[in-house]
């Protein structure tokens, strides 16, 4: 894999771990709660409930409540009060249970974190981090199954991450909590369960740029978060076929990191961006553009999009299946790209 | 140091009182006349008639207190200390304004005297206290935030979730609602089945008093109370200000809510004239003191308009600054 930051290429040369997203994003919070007595952590049962994914599990009895805070079902609240925490000088972990909640949160996101640097001539900053877990596939239905990172990377003033590797689960959130403006990081709930090694000295890793994690020379397929796994699974696919994807995993939203996306169409001269929201005005279309303004003379096919289908996230598991990209339409979809059946 | 917790009415402080009010009159008296003449543009908000509740509140506080406001800020600035000139500077978006001309008239800011803005989103500044509060008590800091809010903003979600938060974790805020009785252009009566403002704060535990707002005394006398509270015991405490606005709910209001009898009859007893026959009648008013405040007033709005004339515009080349930090070094 190519892209890896320079300290977890030298530490893979010690001894891994086997450990899992959900226990890497733990280590990653403890760690912080840890080096800096400014970080503390709030949200709906991350304290005794030990979080609604188990992410936080343990962390109560270890840091106490002052620091793993419970807070009322209060999401406008609790958000504001951590923009208004990070304005006096905490560096506070907003966790808002799941994406879906955060539209109750999205006018102290939107108006207070995203504008105070800007409204205040640059006197005030929102050093805050807010963690949300996304993404649809356990037949939670239309209400708890939205993907709105797109949604939040439309707006200057945050900073929208998706780490879809356990590296990057463990060592986004430390340079996310020193960063001195809002920080969104977007947890896909299909991978919280994934297992994989992290090495023991891995730490923080760079915030601002996209990894290619598989290279190829015929096809791009670009795309982030949960859906990485599935790109990855498509070229093994296309490759059985003789077809070589280079898969480019954004990593971080807003910023986009044009020049690694560009650098790759550059050289495959085709691209399918894989997104989890929905299509018409979603995230793909927005680097689709980019692409057509930076690369269009290097492309030899339209860009593709594999996305959401315009529906509420349905409940059974069959609709659900056909409501979010899968291998198959990724396949197919870089198939039709190169002209192949 | 603990607040004094009764009001020592000296001449001096008295006269103090009268012309921060004089001042923030006048000051908006003058806003009103540039806006009419374009030289402030968009929303602007003014405080006739609410002077007695910035006025007998802010200076309560030390500087190390913090202070959260709404669109109808100007007054709240100028008492806090925020410069006439750059204020006013900020309403012309200038860049020697306080929010670097960014803001406008909604959106004061000043890091020097704590003032957190300055918000347009009714209820959105109260969650910031909220937190505000929060980081000084994780910090063991000895802080009270001061968070103005209107009684329109008591029906937002908002509002019920912060109060919560502070009673709930016992946070230090001074919850001040300045219950001017209308909403933009919706009474008090037709938005709140439960009209008794001061009654809410009950529902969350948290101690609480309802004020004259009128009365700069009064109010004076009630923020001493709830400051020398909340240093004491760590808890919020909420202070209904009773108060009216004399002028439109903005420079786009044309009132048709209210009757203009009823605005004649609260400007009788507005805080000013009140407070001013008050002093006269008591002999702490003299009418060379009026004179002369009401010249250094003068004085002080005609220099910062010549300031803000004269200020610059931020050049447009620098349009996408300060959406994130710029490194520095």
């Amino acid at each position: 894999m190519t892209g890896r930051s320079a300290m977890a290429q030298a530490a893979a040369q010690s001894v891994a771990t086997e450990t899992t997203y959900r226990e890497a994003i733990r280590e990653a919070i403890r760690d912080a709660l840890k080096r800096d007595e400014r970080v503390f952590l709030m949200g709906e049962d991350v304290g005794r409930y030990g979080g609604c994914y188990a992410v936080t599990k343990g962390l109560l009895a270890e840091f106490g409540p002052e620091r793993i805070r419970d807070t009322p079902l209060s999401e406008s609240g609790f958000t504001g009060a951590g923009i208004g925490a990070a304005m006096g000088g905490m560096r506070p972990i907003v966790e808002v249970m799941t994406v879906n909640f955060s539209l109750l949160a999205l006018d102290q996101i939107l108006n207070s974190a995203a504008t105070i640097r800007h409204m205040s001539g640059n006197q005030f900053g929102v050093p805050l981090v807010i963690r949300m877990a996304t993404g649809a596939g356990r037949q939670l239905a239309a209400q708890h199954s939205h993907s709105l990172e797109g949604w939040y990377a439309h707006i200057p003033g945050i900073k929208v991450l998706a780490p879809a590797t356990i590296e990057d689960a463990r060592g986004m959130l430390w340079t996310a909590l020193e960063d001195p403006d809002p920080v969104l990081i977007f947890e896909h709930i299909m991978l919280y369960n994934m297992t994989g090694a992290l090495s023991p000295g891995a730490g923080p890793v760079d915030i601002d740029k996209a990894a290619v994690r598989r290279e190829g020379e015929d096809i791009s397929l670009i795309t982030y978060g949960g859906s990485l796994w599935k790109a990855l699974e498509a070229a093994t696919a296309l490759a059985g076929e003789g077809i070589k994807a280079e898969v480019v995993d954004l990593r971080t939203l807003r910023p986009l990191d044009d020049a690694t996306i560009m650098a790759s169409v550059r050289k495959t001269h085709r691209a399918i961006i894989i997104d989890e929201g929905w299509r018409s005005g979603g995230l793909a279309a927005e680097i689709c553009t980019r692409i057509e303004e930076q690369a269009f003379w290097d492309l030899d096919a339209p860009v593709g999009r594999v996305c959401s289908e315009e529906v509420p996230i349905p409940y059974p598991r069959h609709l659900e299946e056909a409501a979010i990209p899968q291998v198959p339409k990724i396949v197919a979809a870089a198939k039709a790209a190169l002209k192949r059946a | 140091m603990a607040a004094v917790d009764k009001p020592r009415l000296s001449r001096a402080h008295v006269l103090d009182l009268l012309k921060h009010m004089i001042r923030i009159r006048r000051f908006e008296d003058k806003c009103a006349e540039l806006y009419t003449r374009e030289k402030i543009r968009g929303f602007l908000h003014l405080y006739d008639g609410e002077e007695a509740v910035a006025v007998g509140v802010i200076p309560v506080l030390e500087d190390r207190d913090r202070i959260v406001a709404t669109y109808r800020e100007h007054g709240h600035a100028l008492v806090r200390g925020v410069s006439m000139k750059a204020a006013l500077a900020e309403m012309y978006g200038k860049r020697e304004g306080c929010s670097g001309g960014r803001g406008g008239s909604m959106h004061l800011f000043d890091r020097i005297t704590n003032f957190y803005g300055g918000n347009a989103i009714v209820g959105g500044g109260l969650p910031l206290a909220v937190g505000l509060a929060l980081a000084d008590q994780m910090r063991g800091e000895d802080n009270v935030t001061a968070c103005f809010f209107g009684e329109g903003a008591v029906a937002e979600g908002e509002f019920h979730e912060s109060v919560n938060l502070a009673a709930l974790w016992s946070l230090p805020v001074l919850f001040v609602c300045e219950n001017n009785r209308y909403a933009m252009g919706t009474a008090l009566a037709i938005s709140e089945s439960e009209t008794d403002i001061q009654q809410k704060a009950a529902c969350y535990r948290m101690d609480s008093e309802a004020v004259d707002g009128m009365d700069v005394v009064a109010v004076e006398a009630a923020a001493r109370r709830a400051v020398t509270a909340i240093r004491e015991t760590g808890k919020p405490y909420f202070l209904e200000c009773r108060t009216y606005r004399l002028r439109a709910h903005s420079m786009f209001d044309a009132q048709l809510y209210r009757d203009k009898a009823e605005v004649e009859a609260w400007r009788a007893k507005e805080p000013i004239l009140r407070f001013r026959t008050w002093l006269e009648k008591n002999n702490m008013l003299h009418p060379e003191d009026l004179a002369r405040i009401e010249a250094e007033v003068a004085a002080e709005i005609e220099a910062a308009v010549a300031f803000a004339e004269a200020a610059q515009w931020e050049p447009v080349e620098e349009l996408t600054r300060f959406v994130y930090a710029e490194n520095t070094a």
